[in-house]
């Protein structure tokens, strides 16, 4: 890209005063500063993510096993299918914005505005996808799963005398945990009396696993899912401006610039969360 | 109204119609390389189990592949590449700092309150 910054300047003239040495507008830079700051909340949140999975490596869930599900495709078994949709998604729509962004620096107002209207759908689509990823998160099997003792560790079904899983302790003679252990007679009865019906996940419990993997997941998706939707509405704002033609009266579209900034900071965000929530 | 106290950087920026066209070639290279990667990524989520490869192999690909495609995102996407120096060291510098050295603390920390909990069978 041609521009200021890409000129040889000598260092006496660049940072001798009356100009910027970084050769670059006060709103570019300070949306720069607020992106690293921003990269520095997530990087918390994510190194606090892989400190309590290190910490809790041997009851911590793999994702593979629980995100499995696809829209309209009912039990077939599709692991990471969805979350890599969704991540294509973001991606495709982050390369409209650079398109637009390019587009801009032509002066070309049509194609602005084109590249800048399919990111908005990319961004609503994104988000689309997440509130039924939520949904079925929440809501979680219809079996469900059985935990014993509040001991993520002793999880399993009730089963009767013939081996069937059943979902009534009425009906149930024994209890078969997650690692295969059968537990019959009295034993049972102390588990009957000390077990919950799990179904789902929120912030209390978590059908899944250690109940930290539900709420790392509400946590970290729905911090970047705010991003999102915050940059989804400033799309359209800048977008609104490029209709009205007034960056086109400016001379330059360094606005779609800066706002595409935060939304391949966005995307940025995903890449990581999708390798360190959903991958390790 | 014309204001004479800012330089208008972003003036300068204007591209035409043909390096426009080598801008756009590079974008939609890029677009491939990070579709590949995914879909590598997701590959290797799904298979690594059924094709016998160590854990912790994997572990250290999926970083490596995330990092290759967080810079293909801030060099290229994000114009970092055409920044000068001082910027990219500006913001680089000091934020690579302070995320190696939390990722340091926090995951030996980590790695000592696991092997505690395994030593005494504690679950929390």
């Amino acid at each position: 890209m041609a521009g200021e910054a890409s000129k040889q300047i000598d260092s006496k003239e660049l940072w001798g005063g009356g100009r910027s040495p970084l050769s670059m507008s006060y709103g570019k830079m300070m949306m720069w500063f607020f992106l690293v700051s921003d990269a520095l909340t997530f990087g918390g949140l994510l190194a606090a993510l892989g400190f309590m999975r290190q910490k809790y490596a041997d009851v911590w869930p793999v994702s593979e096993d629980v995100f499995h599900s696809f829209p309209f495709t009912g039990d077939a078994h599709l692991p990471l299918m969805y979350v890599a949709l969704m991540t294509f998604i973001l991606i495709v729509s982050s390369v409209t914005m650079v398109l637009a962004v390019e587009a801009g620096h032509r002066m070309d107002k049509k194609k602005v505005v084109f590249w800048m209207a399919l990111t908005v759908i990319g961004g609503l689509f994104f988000l689309l996808s997440q509130v039924w990823e939520w949904s079925h998160y929440i809501h979680g099997t219809e079996a469900g799963v059985w935990e014993f003792f509040h001991n993520v560790k002793l999880r399993g079904h009730l089963v009767d005398g013939t081996g069937n899983m059943v979902n009534e302790i009425a009906q149930a003679t024994g209890v078969q945990l997650l690692d295969g252990t059968v537990i019959t007679g009295n034993e049972a009865t102390k588990y009957f009396e000390n077990g919950v019906h799990v179904h789902g996940a929120n912030l209390h419990i978590n059908e899944y696993g250690h109940q930290l993997y539900a709420d790392f997941f509400f946590f970290v998706t729905g911090f970047h899912g705010f991003h999102v939707f915050t940059g989804v509405v400033f799309n359209i704002i800048i977008m609104i401006g490029a209709i009205q033609g007034r960056y086109e009266a400016r001379g330059h579209y360094e606005m779609v610039e800066k706002v595409g900034l935060y939304w391949h900071f966005v995307d940025l965000v995903w890449v990581f969360v999708f390798t360190i929530y959903y991958l390790l | 109204m014309e204001r004479d106290d800012i330089i208008e950087y972003s003036l300068d920026t204007h591209h035409n119609e043909e390096q426009g066209k080598a801008i756009r070639k590079k974008i939609y290279f890029v677009t491939m390389l990070l579709s590949v990667i995914t879909i590598a990524e997701v590959a290797l989520g799904v298979w690594w189990n059924s094709m016998g490869l160590p854990w912790e192999l994997v572990k250290y690909t999926f970083i490596i592949l995330t990092l290759v495609k967080a810079a293909y995102i801030i060099v290229v996407f994000m114009h970092l590449g055409d920044e000068r120096k001082s910027f990219k060291q500006i913001l680089l510098i000091p934020y690579l700092l302070f995320i190696a050295y939390l990722l340091f603390i926090l995951l030996v920390e980590a790695w000592y309150v696991y092997d505690i909990r395994m030593q005494f069978n504690w679950l929390f």
